[in-house]
């Protein structure tokens, strides 16, 4: 126990070190507005694909509708803000909870379903949110809601981002997260044992779910809109990648494919004819030789490199 | 001992973390004899085909503007970011083209609501953004405040002007008098243009019998379409995107709705055909900012050009792509600067300046002043019809 009390503040404490270092950078103007916003576009990234990897990597449900939750958050925390003129801290607790009421709902009846019949289900709903969103005159339609502040600030998304990945890494650690855990490996063998298997599913649904709402919120408070056209299924598939990139139920993956595919994506932005084909050929290439991700399903730790001890941001 | 070394290897693999960031954040200083201008545009996504045009129309421009040079020789470049046909990405793209290259001013993004998303950057940074395409009227005024968006410009009329255009059209020369209206639902600017083509086509004494709309990548329009055909319309209006519109003029025959459709500048692409089927086409008309049968002198030496370089006929994307490169050029001229605030006041004043769509000037709200055209599809090819004056 004490072991792992100390491991967890030497990561808080080398958070707090890169969080000065990158802010330092941002304020002197080392680090310039393009690459402040992909920093910023990561940190989200990360908070999205960890979330997933809790319903996808850790309870072993295969959700894609994640984008839909997002653009939950986006609204909900926009509507706030902007329509009814109330803070933005406001807005981050009110999106977080609504994004999870919102997968409480909907886990309740699809949860009950598996594998591809689940993956379909959650399309949908992802879909569908963003359909009804798209036909809401209030919050602006097709046009999107305009004219957000920008409110999110690099120290905003950072401390929400270790506050999402602290959370899920003690909630794995947790009795429901093992139980979680146990439905991954096998539901069958975990029903027998007596796990409410439903319960630790919809927990896990909801937990994911009103983390992409916060993500959401942040991410329509830094892009100055929130649009139906950036919550479709291809973002939901982006945060999929990421997770499956990183390798579905390591977290230090998922942090690793959001940062990876972030930053490519910045990268060949000078090269837009060749972005979807490097893309794509980097995905077949480690499916082909590593069809479990970057790092399987363990973490990573300076283990890995025979170095004891372990480090990741 | 063993508890320090791995605080200081965490705190090692964090400070070299942030050092590999700080080695992209250098920006690269513009070299002098160049010129550089960005283009926001859709290279990938749903409008691709929106963006690549507008790259091919910048780069010719750039041909004829880089013969002479500007500022006394220096050449103009162009640096394109793909915005993905999506304004979050545009917001990025915008955001790099001019922290990280460095642009004097930039073209584009052609779709309205990355127009609009991408101006809070270029305004904050005092950069010109013109938008070849973008109809939506918000994307150069504020409708928060009312006021004029200092630093975007567009070089294509507004959505209003284009619904009224087809309705007096549709009403006075082709005297249509029932007319039914398929909206795309996803976009505004489908709605705009619906909009105003109903309150000016009733205003001509004709009436709408039906309303219907549609979700943008649906690819079954047959029972809409049928329910259409029951009341009977001498005309439909659908103002969408070629995508979906290829398969409710190919689905509309196929039912033998064999009445007149028209629509909007959306419908400009040489997809269209592919899509819609050549013998779909015929009887379908919509307006537009630009004909390439237009015979100005130098609208015929750009489309011969165009085809020479690029194989293909040169679409309305193509040509305000161009005519925005040559106002941009102006801009530099008159301002004898390339500092992008300078440059952007000399281009609220450019006047008469002629392009490949017309004269070029613009009103306080950064609308271009200029007329519009109405095509008419003949066997798969776009006729010019008409030239309709504001």
């Amino acid at each position: 126990m004490n072991r792992v009390r100390k491991f967890d503040l030497s990561v808080l404490a080398a958070s707090i070190a890169i969080f000065a270092a990158l802010q330092g950078m941002i304020f002197t103007g080392i680090i310039g507005p393009f690459w402040e916003l992909n920093i910023i576009l990561i940190c989200i990234n990360i908070i999205l694909a960890v979330s997933l990897n809790l319903i996808n990597g850790y309870t072993g449900q295969f959700s894609i509708g994640h984008a839909g939750f997002m653009a939950v958050g986006a609204y909900t925390s926009a509507v706030i803000t902007v329509k009814l003129g109330l803070p933005y801290e406001l807005g981050l607790v009110v999106a977080t909870i609504s994004a999870g009421f919102l997968g409480f709902l909907i886990g309740l009846p699809t949860l009950r379903l598996n594998g591809d019949y689940l993956a379909i289900a959650t399309l949908g709903l992802g879909e569908i949110i963003r359909i009804c969103i798209l036909n809401i005159d209030y919050v602006g339609g097709a046009s999107g809601l305009m004219g957000i502040p920008r409110l999110t600030t690099f120290a905003y998304v950072f401390w929400i981002m270790i506050g999402v990945i602290f959370f899920i890494k003690n909630f794995k650690n947790s009795a429901p997260g093992r139980c979680c855990l146990a439905i991954r490996e096998n539901e069958i063998a975990a029903d027998t044992m007596g796990i409410n298997t439903t319960k630790y599913k919809v927990l896990a649904f909801t937990l994911g779910a009103s983390f992409a709402g916060t993500a959401g919120a942040l991410f329509s408070h830094y892009f100055f809109l929130a649009h139906p056209a950036s919550f479709t299924f291809m973002r939901s598939f982006d945060i999929l990648t990421m997770v499956v990139l990183g390798g579905l139920g390591s977290m230090t993956g998922s942090i690793t494919g959001a940062i990876l595919l972030t930053f490519i994506s910045a990268f060949l932005s000078d090269f837009p004819e060749w972005r979807m084909i490097i893309y794509s050929v980097t995905m077949i290439i480690l499916m082909l030789y590593r069809p479990q991700g970057l790092f399987g399903n363990k973490e990573l730790s300076l283990k890995m490199f025979g170095l004891g001890g372990k480090g990741n941001g | 001992m063993k508890r320090v070394n791995k605080l200081l290897s965490v705190l090692t693999a964090g400070v070299l973390f942030a050092g590999a960031l700080a080695g992209c954040g250098g920006s690269k200083e513009a070299k002098s004899d160049v010129i550089k201008i960005g283009g926001n545009l859709e290279m990938t996504g749903g409008s691709a085909s929106f963006g690549i045009s507008s790259k091919n129309g910048i780069e010719l421009a750039l041909k004829t503007v880089n013969q002479k040079g500007v500022l006394g020789g220096k050449k103009v470049e162009l640096v394109v970011a793909d915005n993905k046909s999506e304004a979050s990405e545009a917001l990025n793209s915008m955001q790099k083209l001019i922290s990280q290259d460095k642009v004097v001013a930039v073209i584009g993004p052609n779709l309205s609501s990355a127009a609009i998303a991408s101006s809070a950057i270029n305004n904050a940074a005092k950069v010109t953004a013109i938008t070849p395409m973008g109809t939506n009227p918000d994307v150069t005024v504020n409708p928060e405040n009312g006021k004029t968006r200092e630093y975007n410009f567009r070089a294509c009329f507004i959505d209003p002007f284009q619904g009224t255009v087809m309705a007096n059209f549709a009403a006075k020369e082709m005297g249509f008098k029932r007319a039914a209206i398929m909206i795309d639902n996803t976009s505004d600017y489908s709605k705009g243009l619906a909009t105003f083509f109903k309150e000016n086509f009733l205003k001509n004494g004709c009436e709408v019998v039906a309303e219907e709309a549609y979700l943008q990548k649906d690819t079954d329009f047959k029972s809409t379409l049928t329910k259409i055909k029951a009341v009977n319309p001498d005309f439909i209006y659908v103002p969408g995107y070629y995508q979906e519109v290829g398969l409710i003029i190919k689905q509309a025959r196929e039912i033998g709705l064999e009445v007149a459709i028209a629509g909007g500048d959306g419908w400009d692409s040489a997809k269209l055909p592919e899509i819609a089927g050549k013998e779909a086409l015929n009887g379908t008309f919509f307006s537009s900012l630009y004909s390439p049968d237009d015979t100005s002198e130098l609208n015929k030496n750009f489309v011969a050009e165009y085809q020479k370089t690029y194989n293909a006929k040169p679409d309305v994307f193509a040509a305000l792509a161009h005519d925005a490169t040559l106002v941009i050029a102006k801009g530099i001229e008159d301002s004898q600067s390339a500092e992008p605030a300078k440059v952007a006041a000399a281009i609220a004043k450019v006047k008469d300046l002629n392009g490949v769509s017309g004269a070029i000037a613009f009103d306080d709200k950064h609308n271009p002043i200029k007329s519009a055209v109405i095509i008419e599809h003949i066997d798969g090819k776009q006729t010019f019809k008409t030239k309709i004056n504001p």
